[in-house]
């Protein structure tokens, strides 16, 4: 095997390939032509800067590595998508408490409203005179304004006896100032005495209203201690603060609250007429009037009763927080993972370096093992909120739906949260240092 | 290929201690080495005596303390990342361990070398990393993953891997101490074949007496110092 050399000390050589003693030079000397080895060419001259070979390369390393350990890749994405139905159940239950707190202002639709300022929320309102519903008449651009009285009294399920508070919402229903979905219709009905229009979107404790109504045409429920005729059904939907709602006219609603002065309401709704300008009719109302209303647009009535329900009760922050936590637990999981891989491979790391690869490439392909992951993670954790916000919807009555937005917002979340991750993990890298190797 | 003027390694006076201050521990004292163009060099020495230390200066994976390292004509005194990370993608490194990537094929262990090189196209890269396997006997066994080769496959993809981009030196580090005798001796004896062709010099650190015939020249270190220098067996030969 051994062959005889004669160096020639210091000379570089004239051919990259070949030396001109090289053995091979020689003609006797044969071999086969899979030892051929390829022509070096001419190489590492300066190199453009290529963008897709900057990320894909990387991209491509961190997606074999990944798909090598298949548990692991699972383990991670399980884990990824752990996260993700954390968080789209937190912000999807967060929502839909907001909307459906704010179910039945966002049903009441009139232009204007007056409300006591120290007014909370709607379930526990504060009352302010009657007489302010008249005062506003003074504009000439208020075409009507009625009360609105507000109360919460129990409901006798006439399918099982059992009771529960339903919401009261009285007005004048005649006067077409406020509406609620349904409404119309039933005016005339509502303006025998004791009849109520029962919200069919209330939670099914109250009893099956609209079977029962198909079955035995209106029919008469005790609420409070009256019985009174339900004769049609409206839409408005259960939230928070009530589980079910009834409407029914002024007088009906003072026959069954007798306790509750005819003076002192909770809301005025007010129409304006045609063409009437909503801002300057508000400034003028609100310089009119006493300071013991605020004037509202049903957009700022909505806002109002949200901010409720997002600052004055912990709900926000409690969902906010569910939301966090998810999303430190897959944090944390996606380190985890990152991190295993790197520790288990610190040797393979260390020779890419050796062999020239930069720790910035391998902080990309870290990176790009966490970005995977969150792509990976995020579609069936995707798939299965949607899936579970149909069926939980359907158990709670809560308006759970997927909308484009919150879906990009849990994405968003989810890519910070892997790219933490990868660069937490990346730390780990340093620890390859090719000087070890050997 | 760079062309730089004198030998691929040229060092002088080189000294190099781990620690600081007092307790300051030197394993290199005044070392004086040069590799010429195609020449194979052994390290030997006994474990402590810095021939390690030395190979991972020369290879531009430590930062050179004292003296002059001229290396493929870059001057690694003083040098920074960016040039040492120039300067390895120009030298091929085979370790002890083959330390191939376990979710790559062989094949595609091997084009890790070469996508280093901007120019080249992914199907260019595989080509020749398959005929980089084909040159070291394993070309049947390319689309392998290195957990199904034997100890002396996989220490040949790492040999190809080494040579793929060319090197303008190649160094190794006892790469026959996790293989047997057979399989070690016939892996260093295809590495010189390999080099030799090209008329790239090899830097080896060694323990293995059963290789020394491969060496050009032997160079023994004791204590940081390079205490004799004797042609190999090839040269003799």
């Amino acid at each position: 095997m051994s062959t005889s050399v004669t160096r020639a000390p210091g000379a570089p050589p004239p051919d990259d390939r070949l030396l001109s003693w090289a053995p091979e030079r020689t003609p006797d000397h044969t071999r086969p032509p899979s030892w051929d080895a390829p022509p070096p060419r001419e190489r590492r001259r300066a190199q453009p800067f290529q963008p897709l070979r900057f990320l894909l390369l990387p991209l491509r390393l961190a997606w074999r590595q990944l798909r090598a350990e298949k548990a692991r890749l699972a383990s991670a994405i399980a884990g990824v998508m752990f996260a993700c139905v954390l968080v789209f159940m937190q912000l999807g239950f967060r929502s839909a408490l907001f909307d459906s707190a704010t179910a039945l202002i966002q049903n009441m639709r009139a232009d204007v409203f007056l409300m006591h300022p120290l007014t909370t929320a709607s379930f526990k309102p504060e009352t302010f005179p009657r007489a302010r519903a008249h005062q506003a008449l003074a504009l000439p651009d208020v075409q009507a304004a009625v009360p609105v009285y507000l109360a919460q009294a129990s409901w006798r399920n006439p399918e099982n006896g059992s009771k529960r508070a339903v919401q009261l919402i009285g007005f004048d229903t005649e006067a077409g100032v406020m509406d609620f979905p349904g409404l119309q219709p039933l005016v005339d009905t509502l303006k025998r005495p004791d009849t109520v229009a029962f919200d069919a979107r209330s939670r099914p404790e109250f009893g099956d209203m609209t079977r029962l109504l198909k079955e035995r045409g209106p029919f008469e429920v005790q609420i409070g201690n009256r019985m009174m005729e339900v004769t049609g059904l409206i839409e408005i939907g259960p939230s928070f603060g009530a589980d079910g709602n009834v409407v029914l006219s002024e007088v009906n609603f003072r026959r069954l609250i007798k306790e509750r002065q005819v003076s002192a309401v909770d809301l005025v709704a007010i129409k304006l007429k045609p063409g009437a300008d909503l801002e300057a009719t508000k400034r003028r109302l609100a310089e009119l009037l006493p300071r013991d209303v605020v004037v509202l647009s049903q957009a700022e009535l909505v806002k109002w009763e949200r901010d409720y329900w997002e600052q004055a009760t912990p709900i926000g922050f409690i969902f906010a927080f569910g939301s966090l936590m998810g999303l430190v637990v897959g944090m944390v999981i996606v380190y985890q993972i990152l991190f295993s891989d790197i520790s288990g491979h610190l040797r393979e790391y260390a020779t890419l370096k050796a062999m020239g690869y930069t720790n910035f490439f391998l902080s990309r392909a870290v990176l790009s093992a966490a970005l995977i992951l969150a792509v990976l993670g995020f579609l069936p954790g995707l798939g299965l909120s949607w899936l579970l916000y149909d069926q939980v919807g359907q158990a709670t009555f809560l308006p759970l739906n997927m909308t484009t937005d919150r879906a990009t917002t849990v994405f968003l979340l989810i890519f910070v949260m892997c790219g933490l991750a990868g660069l937490l993990a990346m730390r780990k890298l340093r620890d390859a240092d090719p000087a070890d190797m050997f | 290929m760079r062309s730089f003027e004198g030998a691929p390694v040229e060092l002088r006076d080189i000294g190099h201690a781990y620690g600081t201050g007092d307790l300051a521990r030197p394993v290199l004292r005044d070392v004086n080495l040069s590799v010429g163009p195609g020449e194979i060099v052994l390290l030997t020495g006994p474990s402590g005596s810095g021939k390690t230390t030395l190979l991972t200066l020369i290879g531009a994976l430590r930062g050179v303390q004292k003296g002059s390292a001229t290396v493929l004509g870059q001057q690694l005194a003083g040098a920074g990342e960016r040039q040492r990370v120039a300067l390895r993608r120009r030298i091929g490194f085979i370790f002890q361990q083959h330390n191939l990537l376990g979710f790559l094929t062989a094949r595609q262990n091997v084009a890790m070398a070469l996508e280093l090189d901007g120019r080249t196209r992914e199907s260019e890269r595989l080509e020749r990393a398959g005929d980089m396997l084909e040159a070291v006997g394993i070309g049947e066994r390319a689309e392998s993953v290195p957990a199904n080769l034997s100890g002396g496959q996989r220490q040949r993809v790492a040999v190809a891997r080494a040579l793929a981009g060319n090197p303008g030196l190649i160094l190794a580090d006892e790469p026959t101490a996790a293989l047997d005798k057979q399989s070690g001796g016939e892996v260093v004896r295809l590495l010189r074949e390999l080099a030799k062709r090209r008329g790239v010099p090899i830097l080896l650190v060694t323990h293995d007496p059963r290789i020394l015939d491969i060496a050009d020249r032997i160079v023994a270190m004791e204590d940081g110092r390079i205490t004799a220098t004797e042609a190999g067996a090839s040269a003799a030969g």
